[in-house]
């Protein structure tokens, strides 16, 4: 199976990392070739330093032949984008992308990308612990 | 109109003051904040200091009655994104995104971008035009079709007849004639002269079949 991920940040690396123990054919795409220390030593996988948003960085991760794409840069214009490009270009189902903002998360959802949305995900947590049930109607959960 | 612009680029400023020339109602909006302080001294409130990305911010400038929103910012990923909202969330009849890089230009139609303008394939198609045979100059893009500008040569075979007698492609449409300071609107019984402009709709990927005509 193959993966490509996005953004080599602290998820990105994380995740590329699990899926290269599981196994995975991994590429990591990010625009600072300095992130990819972030892979640690045992990384198996490759990388690719470019935009994630230009179609030839994209082809040259392997993208086409990608049976799962994970977008986790800190940019969530840049992650809409490339996630839609993946979508459209290349015709890839398996995509999850992340964005921040729990509005565009919930609109972009809604055409059909599967999007984690870090904001909610916290506020979720948080209102766990402060034991507090969110009243109907709540702002941000989705 | 009620015109939203996002990017108060030189396209957007220019365009702003335009539009404003001609009585449309203008809202201009710039994420910037030391191109907004400069450029509000001479545009007032129509200058919106905001991200265009940011539902707050289209909220605040009352997108859901806009008629046409303009994205014409240095980035493609932030011009798509705010056409999709603009037209997702707050209905937006007519979007317009300026794409910076050609290649992005048929996947912005396929997200649902009405109109798309790329100056790299503009520039190219005119310097082609000053370089070589009366070639055929795209100008306006709307999803799967092209407002496109050819030059009818003295020798074209197009000269001194009608156009209903052309034998036109199906998917393409004449629409005028820029002959000197004159725009002609085209008919059936409208003949082309040597040395017209001729402004056309046609679909895209079609446009060989009607230069060969023309």
């Amino acid at each position: 199976m193959k993966a490509t991920i996005l953004g080599c940040g602290r998820v990105g690396s994380m995740i590329a990392v699990l899926l290269d123990q599981e196994k995975f054919e991994v590429t990591v795409i990010d625009s600072n070739f300095n992130a990819f220390g972030n892979l640690g030593d045992n990384f198996n996988g490759s990388q690719v330093t470019g935009n994630i948003t230009d179609e030839e960085v994209l082809r040259s991760a392997g993208v086409e032949t990608a049976d799962l794409v994970v977008v986790l840069t800190s940019d969530d214009i840049a992650n809409l984008m490339a996630a839609q490009m993946v979508r459209q270009k290349f015709n890839k189902e398996k995509i999850l992308v992340r964005v921040r903002d729990p509005i565009k998360a919930g609109a972009f959802q809604e055409m059909g990308l599967k999007t984690i949305c870090p904001t909610n995900v916290e506020f979720d947590l948080i209102l766990k612990e402060l034991k507090v049930k969110p009243k109907k109607g709540k702002v941000g959960s989705g | 109109m009620y015109v939203i612009i996002v990017g108060a680029s030189k396209i957007g400023y220019n365009l702003a003051k335009s539009l404003i020339t001609d009585s449309h109602e203008v809202v201009l909006i710039e994420k910037d904040h030391h191109k907004y302080d400069q450029l509000t001294k001479e545009l007032g409130e129509v200058i919106v200091l905001g991200d265009g990305c940011e539902v707050s911010t289209l909220k605040k400038v009352g997108a859901s009655r806009a008629d046409m929103l303009i994205a014409v910012s240095g980035m493609d990923q932030e011009n798509l994104i705010t056409c999709q909202l603009a037209k997702l969330l707050f209905m937006v009849p007519k979007t317009l995104a300026r794409v910076n890089d050609p290649r992005n230009e048929d996947l912005f139609r396929n997200l649902g971008v009405d109109l798309t303008v790329n100056t790299t394939n503009i520039i190219n198609a005119l310097i082609s035009q000053k370089l070589s045979v009366p070639f055929l100059t795209p100008l306006v893009t709307f999803k799967n079709l092209e407002i496109v500008q050819i030059e009818i040569s003295e020798s074209s075979q197009a000269v001194n007849r009608q156009v209903k007698d052309l034998n036109l492609p199906p998917e393409s449409l004449l629409i005028a004639a820029l002959r000197g300071e004159e725009a002609v609107l085209l008919r059936g019984d409208s003949t082309i002269l040597p040395n017209d402009t001729i402004v056309a709709l046609t679909v895209r990927d079609k446009e060989s079949e009607l230069r060969k005509i023309l």
